[in-house]
């Protein structure tokens, strides 16, 4: 399943950049593209972990940058 | 200031009370501790400092914030407490400058995802109502009123206008539409209303396709954007192992520890690797934003990337050099008129939809009477015959004169023959033709303008035929009567010969050539307006069908490469100076700190040049 979520408070380039090299690392995750300008996370992964998967993903993304957030 | 959001004007806040106080300290340190100094270096680097502890509990060790706090606290606790208050200063108005500066640049490309409808006004049962666009189901009937965007793809029942199509093809000509006539969403209705029978739902109109085109091109990167995203990954650690040699090795044999330890905090406020990791796919975003506001539509900034390296251009002729269908171009009567030549040969062919007859009927123009015609028949491959006027009339090529033995005449000239017999005798013919585009061959001499060394023009059409068009509009090399597969074997052949670094595009209409616009390294579809073959199998879609456009997608993809590259020159360039001067002494956490944020502000304020659409 291929999702398009939108990003809120992403603000540093070079975050999102370590964003997606430890999401693409997560078991299940197929392909993976964070976009620092468009504010967008595609995320292709597993369908039946894809909830799992999307929480994994967003617990990465706030360690990266603590005000970051996947809206739903 | 206009345009900040409340996170940036409390930043703003923050500095300006940080600078007033930083002024004070300074004034007041010849009477009081220099102390006072960490009242504006906690008040500006406040928020520095708790995301890095907040960030060093996440196992986050080479976080910009961190290396900022590392460096600042280092320069305090060895005395330079002045400095330290400047360099956190100006960071956090280096990082006010950067979030300005990328907001500017994502509200710009915002203004691209414009053509979204925001609703749709359906008839359902005698009322209009007001929906999401994708609420209403294919075969309703929607109302667009004057000023109104086109929320779904559908044809129009009744009223007339004119449609304004800037934002999807970059052409300011409105488009006029009547009843039958189809209707694209994204297009702004300008001056009719117009009841339209809805004929794709929202997820599959050009408008939705336009944008999930536009979101999803982020995902395929150039590799320039990956380069620099691992460059990113080793910079860092290197510049900071580069910052603790310096700091502890050279101390170990001349003792000055206070000297080398400050050269090593400012190695730290070099490290991040912002203005790359920003203005780089900044760069690209802006150059795929200014093509497509001239129609221009490309999957990815890899493609851009490729498309600057083109060296060869590949055509199809038909349909993209060409218009693709045909009209008469000659009328020729052995006896008689040509009035009543071309109006026998109109009524002979007045029931068939092959594309001949259609151009022949067009050429003559006027109202026809079917009761006229009787016992038409069509023979494949050879033409028409029926009773026209108790007349006995064959229309068509020289194998059915043959078969009708009728004498006929053999003129020499391209494109295709309708001869015309009654009764038997022959009356003359008519020629009719492809027409290349009017903006064909200034589309391929503006191609070799841009750069690109070699042109061919691939045809299924006879060789005398392709020929003559391809000398017509300056083709270096015409390649014709090639089935569909052939062409992708020619192309093989065609790249064998390209230089090493060059990279080949191929244009067609996309309707049957998938195989070729995916062989090609830049495959571009041509009037792909409503045609969703074309977007699915091409690298770079024109929403039009001017060949015109592809060179202003190359003049676009060189510039961007030109800003990518003059970005990196740059913020490299200056960062190894400052290193190189800071590692001998010269340069003071002043310098760095420019060389980290300032270079980041320029870098985005030059990336930004590529989102101008000018020429």
């Amino acid at each position: 399943m291929k999702k398009t979520f939108r990003m809120e408070d992403l603000e540093c380039a070079n975050c999102a950049a370590k964003m997606e090299k430890r999401i693409a690392k997560l078991s299940g995750v197929n392909s993976v593209s964070i976009s620092f300008l468009t504010q967008t996370m595609i995320l292709d992964a597993e369908d039946a972990r894809f909830e799992e998967i999307l929480g994994e993903a967003a617990r990465i993304c706030r360690k990266v940058e603590p005000d970051c957030r996947i809206l739903v | 200031m206009s345009g900040m959001t409340g996170k940036q004007r409390r930043m703003l806040r923050r500095i300006l009370v940080g600078a007033l106080l930083f002024a004070a300290a300074a004034l007041l340190t010849a009477w009081l501790p220099r102390v006072l100094f960490l009242i504006p270096y906690l008040v500006v680097g406040y928020p520095v400092l708790r995301r890095a502890g907040e960030n060093l509990l996440h196992g986050q060790v080479f976080d910009e914030n961190f290396l900022m706090t590392v460096a600042t606290v280092g320069a305090i606790l060895i005395g330079e407490y002045p400095e330290a208050v400047f360099v956190m200063l100006f960071y956090q108005v280096g990082e006010l400058f950067e979030s300005i500066a990328v907001g500017k640049s994502r509200r710009s490309i915002a203004s691209l995802l414009e053509i979204r409808p925001d609703a749709a006004t359906v008839e359902r049962s005698g009322e209009l109502i007001e929906v999401e666009p994708a609420e209403v189901q294919v075969g309703e009937t929607i109302v667009i009123r004057p000023g109104e965007r086109v929320p779904l793809d559908g044809v129009v029942l009744e009223g007339s206008s004119s449609l304004n199509t800037a934002a999807l093809t970059g052409e300011s000509l409105p488009r006029d539409v009547a009843a039958g006539d189809p209707v694209i969403s994204g297009c702004i209705n300008e001056s009719g209303l117009l009841r339209v029978r809805v004929s794709r739902d929202y997820a599959g109109s050009t408008v939705a396709r336009i944008l999930e085109l536009i979101e999803h091109s982020a995902a395929r990167k150039a590799r320039t954007e990956t380069f620099i995203t691992r460059f990113a990954r080793v910079y860092t650690p290197a510049v900071v192992a580069a910052a603790l040699v310096l700091g502890i090795v050279p101390p170990l044999f001349s003792g000055e520890w206070s000297v080398w330890i400050h050269r090593a905090l400012t190695f730290l406020v070099i490290s991040c690797p912002c203005a790359l990791v920003i203005s780089v796919p900044l760069s690209y975003f802006g150059g795929m934003g200014a093509a497509s506001r001239r129609g221009i539509l490309i999957k990815g900034s890899n493609f851009l990337e490729t498309l600057a390296d083109c060296g060869i251009a590949v055509f199809d002729k038909t349909g993209t050099l060409t218009y693709g269908t045909f009209s008469v171009t000659d009328v020729c009567p052995a006896v008689g008129d040509a009035e009543t030549l071309l109006e026998l040969a109109a009524c002979a062919e007045c029931y068939s939809e092959h594309p001949v007859s259609r151009a022949v009927r067009e050429a003559y123009g006027k109202y026809i009477d079917r009761t006229r015609v009787q016992n038409v028949r069509e023979i494949a491959g050879q033409g028409v015959t029926a009773w026209v006027d108790g007349r006995m009339i064959a229309a068509g090529n020289a194998a059915l004169m043959a078969s009708c033995g009728v004498e006929y005449a053999m003129p020499d000239l391209d494109g295709t023959v309708i001869h015309v017999a009654a009764d038997g005798q022959y009356l003359g013919y008519l020629a009719a033709a492809d027409r290349p585009k009017p903006e064909s061959g200034a589309a391929i001499a503006a191609l070799r303008k841009e750069g690109v060394r070699h042109t061919v023009m691939l045809s299924g059409d006879r060789l005398s035929t392709a020929q003559r068009i391809g000398a017509e509009l300056g083709m270096d090399e015409v390649y014709a009567e090639l089935l569909p597969g052939d062409k992708v074997a020619q192309i093989e052949d065609i790249l064998k010969a390209a230089g090493p670094r060059e990279r080949l595009l191929y244009a067609g209409d996309g309707i049957n050539d998938a195989p070729v616009l995916s062989r090609a390294d830049v495959g571009v579809a041509m009037g792909a307006l409503g045609s969703d073959a074309a977007i699915e199998a091409a690298d770079v879609v024109l929403m039009d069908d001017d060949p015109g456009k592809l060179a202003d997608a190359i003049r676009i993809a060189r510039r961007t490469r030109r800003i990518v590259r003059q970005n990196i020159v740059f913020a490299l360039g200056v960062k190894f100076l400052v290193l190189l001067l800071g590692a001998m002494g010269h340069a003071g956490m002043w310098l760095a700190v420019f060389a980290d944020v300032g270079v980041s502000v320029l870098a985005i304020l030059n990336a930004m040049r590529t989102m101008r659409n000018h020429k």
